[in-house]
Order: C-alpha cells, then sequence, then structure tokens
C-alpha cells in the first residue's frame, strides 16, 4: 500500500532499482534485446519478407543449419548456391535467416506488448478509478463487467473481436497486413485491460479512506483537485508495476494466437509464431530443424523472463512495506 | 448466508442473458454468412432451407429460438459440423477438457502453493531465486513449446507416456496436465509468495514463535490457511487460463477435448457452437466463482459472503 509518505522520492527511487539485482539485470537484458530489434528494423522489415535463395519450389528443400554447425549429416547437404557460413542462426524453409526473423519479430511481439499495456492502463485505470471513487452502483456494475470478462476465454473474444472488425480496419488502412497487426493490438489490449482495473480500484478504495483524503474533504477542496492532486500520483507506483507486468502476458497471448493459426498474419513474424512454426519443424523424426525452434524460444523467453523480474522487482520498490520478512 | 447464495444464484440467468446477448452480437456483427462459405453462392432457395433448418432467417428468431431450447437442454444442430447436434459434441468432448483441466489445476495449486512457501520463507535466498525462476519459465514460454518439449522428451525420447492415444487411462494425462499446469502454476507460486511475505511478517507469527511453535509448524499451519486466501480468489481466473491453454494443449497431444472444436467452429463462425460453448463454460465458472466465494468463509470465519 503505497501512501503519499510512502512514496520514495525519484532519486531515492533510481537507486533502489539499481540495488535491486533483479530489476538491474532484468532491465540491461531487456534494453538490449529491445535495442537489438528496434536498430535493426530498417534492414529486417525490408529483408525478412519471403527471400527465396531458390527459384523452384520443392517441399523436401531442407531449413539451412546454423553456418557454424558441424555438418555430420551426410544426408544435409545444402544447396552449394548458398553459404551457410553466412546465417549464423540457420534460415527457415524458406531460406529467410531465422536471426533475421527473430529481430523482426521481436519489433512486431515488443509492440503487441507494448499497446496491450497502453490500452490497459487507459481503460484499467479510468475503469477502476471510477469504480473506486464513484462507488455504489457503478462500482457494482463495472466490477461485475470486469468480473464477466474475466471468466470469459480471451482466446474467443480475440478471435471474435478479429472476425468482426479486422474487415472493417483493412477498409480504413487500406493493407491487408497493417490491418492485421492493429487488430492484434486492439484485440489483445482489450483484453488485458482487466487486471489493472482491479488493482486500480483496490487501490483507490484504500487511498480513499486514509485520513489525509479526509483532511483535504474537511478543507473543502474541490472533488477534482482531491481526484488529480492527491489520488492520481498515489497510483502511479501500481500502474507501473501492472503495466510492466502486462507485456509479457500479451506476448504470450498473442504466440497463443499464432500457434492456433489467428495471431499475426503470414509474412510478418512474430516471436510466437517464429515459435510454433519451428515447433512444427524441430520435431520431425527425420532431419530435424531444431535452429527454428530454439533461436526465437532464447528471444521470447529472455525477454518475458526479464519483463517478469523488472516487474516483480518493481513491486517489491513501490511497496516499502514488503521488506524482508524473517521466520 | 442462504440470502446470499439465493441472491447470487438468482443473478445467475441475468448475467447468461448478458453473455448470451454480447456473444450474439459479436458472431452476428462479424461480416461474412456462415451458410455461404463455399466458392459458389448457394442457390436462394438452398440457402433459405438451410437459414430455416436452423431458426436463423431473422437475427431475432434466432436470438429468441436457442434460448429457449437451451433451457430443455438442447443446443441445436451446429453449422460446421453437418448432422451433429452441439449438445452432442459437448457432451463427447468436454469430460475430457474437464479431466485434464481439473489434474492440471490440482498440480498448479498444489506445487504452486509449495512452491511460493519456500520462496517466501527463504526470500532473497537461492531457493528463493531458484524456485521462482523455475516458476517464471511457466510464464516465459509458451505452454505450446513447452508442451512440445515434454511430448518429443518423455514419449517420444524415452516412451515414458503414451501420446497421440485416449483411452481414459492416467498414464495419457500426466503429460497434457502437466504442461497445462505450468501458467497457473507459477502465478500461484508468485502468489502465495507475495502473500506469504506479508503473513510471515505478522505480529501473531512472530508470537508463534516466541512461544515455541515450531518453525514448519508455524508455517504450514499458521501462516499458510492466511496466505492461501488470494490463491483462492484467483482459482476463478486460473480456470480461465487452463480452458485457453488447453486449446492448443490439445493440439499438440492430440487430445479429444473442446478446445479444438470450439477454436474451428469460431473460426468457421458456427454460432450454435460458439453460443453453446460459451454458454456451458460461463455457467461452469459463474458456479465456480460463488462456490469459491463460500470457500473463502470456510478458510477465514472472518469474512462474512455478504
Amino acid at each position: 500500500m503505497t501512501t503519499q509518505s510512502d512514496i520514495p522520492a525519484v532519486d531515492h527511487l533510481w537507486r533502489r532499482m539499481l540495488a535491486n539485482r533483479r530489476v538491474l539485470f532484468g532491465g540491461i537484458m531487456l534494453l538490449v534485446v529491445v535495442g537489438l530489434c528496434v536498430a535493426t528494423v530498417p534492414w529486417t522489415l525490408f529483408h525478412s519478407e519471403s527471400r527465396y535463395h531458390f527459384d523452384y519450389q520443392d517441399d523436401m528443400l531442407p531449413a539451412i543449419a546454423p553456418g557454424w554447425q558441424v555438418h555430420s549429416d551426410p544426408l544435409d547437404q545444402t544447396s552449394p548456391l548458398v553459404d551457410s557460413r553466412a546465417y549464423i542462426f540457420g534460415t527457415d524453409k524458406l531460406g529467410r535467416s531465422i536471426l533475421g526473423r527473430c529481430l523482426m519479430g521481436g519489433t512486431i511481439s515488443l509492440a503487441v506488448g507494448i499497446a496491450a499495456a497502453m490500452i490497459s492502463v487507459l481503460l484499467g485505470v479510468t475503469v477502476g478509478m471510477l469504480a473506486g471513487y464513484r462507488g455504489g452502483w457503478v462500482d457494482a456494475l463495472l466490477m461485475r463487467f470486469v468480473d464477466i470478462m474475466y471468466g470469459l476465454p480471451y482466446v474467443l473474444l480475440v478471435i471474435l473481436f478479429k472476425i468482426a472488425f479486422e474487415p472493417f480496419l483493412e477498409r480504413a488502412l487500406g493493407t491487408k497486413a497493417s490491418a492485421n497487426i492493429v487488430t492484434m493490438f486492439v484485440a489483445i489490449g482489450l483484453v488485458s485491460w482487466l487486471t489493472m482495473a482491479r488493482v486500480v480500484r483496490g487501490q483507490v478504495l484504500s487511498i480513499r479512506s486514509q485520513p489525509y483524503i479526509e483532511a483535504c474533504r474537511a478543507m473543502g477542496l474541490p472533488q477534482t483537485r482531491i481526484f488529480l492532486r492527491h489520488i492520481l500520483p498515489n497510483l502511479v507506483g501500481v500502474v507501473i508495476v501492472y503495466a510492466t507486468l502486462t507485456v509479457p502476458v500479451a506476448i504470450l497471448q498473442e504466440s497463443f494466437l499464432s500457434f492456433l493459426g489467428i495471431g499475426v498474419a503470414a509474412p510478418m513474424p512474430s516471436w510466437g509464431s517464429l515459435a510454433a512454426e519451428g515447433v512444427s519443424q524441430a520435431f520431425q523424426p527425420y532431419r530435424s530443424s531444431w535452429w527454428m525452434l530454439a533461436f526465437p524460444c532464447i528471444f521470447l523467453g529472455v525477454t518475458l523472463l526479464c519483463l517478469n523480474f523488472v516487474g516483480d522487482g518493481l513491486r517489491d520498490i513501490f511497496d516499502p512495506k514488503r521488506e524482508a520478512a524473517k521466520i | 448466508m442462504f440470502r446470499f447464495i439465493a441472491f447470487r444464484i438468482l443473478q445467475f440467468p441475468l448475467i447468461l442473458a448478458i453473455i448470451y446477448v454480447g456473444t450474439f452480437l459479436l458472431c452476428w456483427v462479424a461480416p461474412g454468412d456462415p451458410f455461404q462459405r463455399t466458392e459458389r453462392p448457394l442457390p436462394p432457395q438452398v440457402a433459405e432451407s438451410l437459414r430455416r433448418q436452423y431458426h436463423a432467417e431473422t437475427w431475432y428468431g434466432f436470438l429468441v429460438y436457442y434460448p429457449i431450447k437451451m433451457i430443455q437442454g438442447d443446443f441445436g444442430p451446429s453449422f460446421n459440423f453437418p448432422g451433429r447436434s452441439v449438445g452432442q459434441i459437448i457432451k463427447d468432448t468436454l469430460p475430457v477438457s474437464a479431466t485434464v483441466g481439473l489434474i492440471a489445476m490440482l498440480i498448479a495449486v498444489i506445487v504452486g502453493t509449495f512452491i511460493g512457501t519456500l520462496a517466501a520463507v527463504y526470500r532473497s535466498r537461492a531457493p528463493d531465486w531458484i524456485s521462482l525462476t523455475v516458476a517464471l519459465v511457466g510464464v516465459s514460454l509458451p505452454s505450446f513449446v513447452v508442451a512440445a518439449l515434454l511430448r518429443a522428451l518423455f514419449a517420444f525420447e524415452w516412451d515414458w507416456f503414451p501420446v497421440g492415444s485416449w483411452t481414459w487411462s492416467p498414464k495419457e494425462m500426466v503429460l497434457p496436465a502437466v504442461a497445462l499446469s505450468l501458467l497457473p502454476m507459477a502465478y500461484v507460486a508468485r502468489l502465495t509468495r507475495v502473500s506469504m511475505i506479508d503473513t510471515l511478517s505478522s505480529d501473531y507469527i512472530r508470537t508463534a514463535r516466541a512461544k515455541g511453535v515450531g518453525r514448519l509448524k508455524v508455517i504450514f499451519k499458521h501462516a499458510l490457511r492466511n496466505a492461501v486466501l488470494p490463491v483462492l480468489s484467483y482459482i476463478g481466473p486460473a480456470t480461465a487460463i487452463t480452458m485457453t491453454g488447453s486449446f492448443v494443449v490439445e493440439t499438440v497431444f492430440q487430445l479429444p477435448g473442446m478446445g479444438d472444436f470450439f477454436v474451428r467452429s469460431v473460426e468457421a463462425r458456427d454460432q450454435t457452437m460458439i453460443l453453446g460453448v460459451v454458454m456451458i463454460y460461463s455457467s461452469m465458472l459463474l458456479a465456480l466463482n460463488l462456490l469459491t466465494d463460500i470457500g473463502y468463509t470456510f478458510v477465514d470465519p472472518r469474512i462474512s459472503v455478504s
């Protein structure tokens, strides 16, 4: 429970973040991954889209193994046309570099996560504050709605949303690919604000009963001022924490959708769709293309792990009451 | 207590009606006629008779017809699987999904609570890091990857568990249930850890320790009972997560469950099937939420349900 007096001053906050090894480690790794993905966009965006290395279509064509791998399998002869050393992470079946796909996919996956976090902040904070501050029937109505939404499988909501609105977006935006990605952003965002709404509501309820809010009211401050100056600032901590924790959940949700074949559409990669493709290729009994699964999963796993580290660490920092409890 | 339960049960039809109308609207707004899925348009007479067969001539007719049938236990014919009724499909597939889901939830709650407790007791030390990192793998890798890895290792490589068949033997349920349990397990572990840390720093725990109660007894008897409360409230959402995960895990392990049917029917805009599944699912969930609320009062008698 952060109250006014508990919010650490900003420089103090920085020091605690740097002192928390989990946040520090996670944050640095995150910066590295995000930096790599975003910085390489000019190259990956235009080069990862189906660049065929072979003029003929052949389903039996193997994906090319990473360049540093020793080719011990005599059957695994990559075409002499291609220098496999050029691909340190190997290629997929269409001859596209896995490294490039992973970086591009990372940009998209992270964008999905961040879009979901932004929507969940907007919607969740609005709904949560309304419910917590107004109370009464507004609270009851909004929270029942959240309960119902919480219960429904999000896959259903996302698919229905996609079916219902993607054609409209396609007409509005012109291209299929952009409509698909925007739908993904919005659809996943629309199912991930529920936790935020609940947490913010709880926080508002607990702040509202604090003596200093009562004092404000006794002094005759207008509602809006109490709201904006005295309640909102105290929500910043939880909102940051839960926004951070929304990002990995959204990325995971996108990967589920990709696995079901309804995620980010084909030429565009995402970590989820790369992993889904990898799963189908890596466990072939004969000539397994393990690199198609391993590298996307490493990117995905490391990023999600770091996001969770940072989120959990931030929660510890913003919640000073939970100092070490020893038993 | 009885008034509370009665009130909640009276709310059920209202909530279900809202969910029904909402789902219906989303299905209906979706462009694309479920009856015109072939390249060549159907002759108007055929389309008309198809519509009549499914009671879908007008939207209000459809909206009114099916709820009345559903109350009688009939979910109508499936759009997408002609000749099979939605009720029959649900009856065939739901037990499979429910069994695996239930086992997964049990694993998740029991192991998750244990991991969370361990992490809280040894806070900021090695067991905390190890157990949480293990738990975080559950939320850091998509379950289809974990499921495929489990399948490759325990079924193909070592041949411990059979896959691809379904004869209701417990051996076939192990791998899917484990794969399914990882995500909720991670959440349960984190919830338990946080609330356990809170509980362990409270006065009554210190008092118990000071009076000479053993460490293990304090942790498992005094603290855990209070610390599992947030876990209880998480069971509803966790079921939803397990359900969603089951779509994926059932595909990987080729179980004859509801997930695959459901996803295919949503894609095909099989409206009767969607509505049927959503209704069954949300009634189960509402009942579960009510049971959780009642369960609260047994774990913590101070909480009154109203």
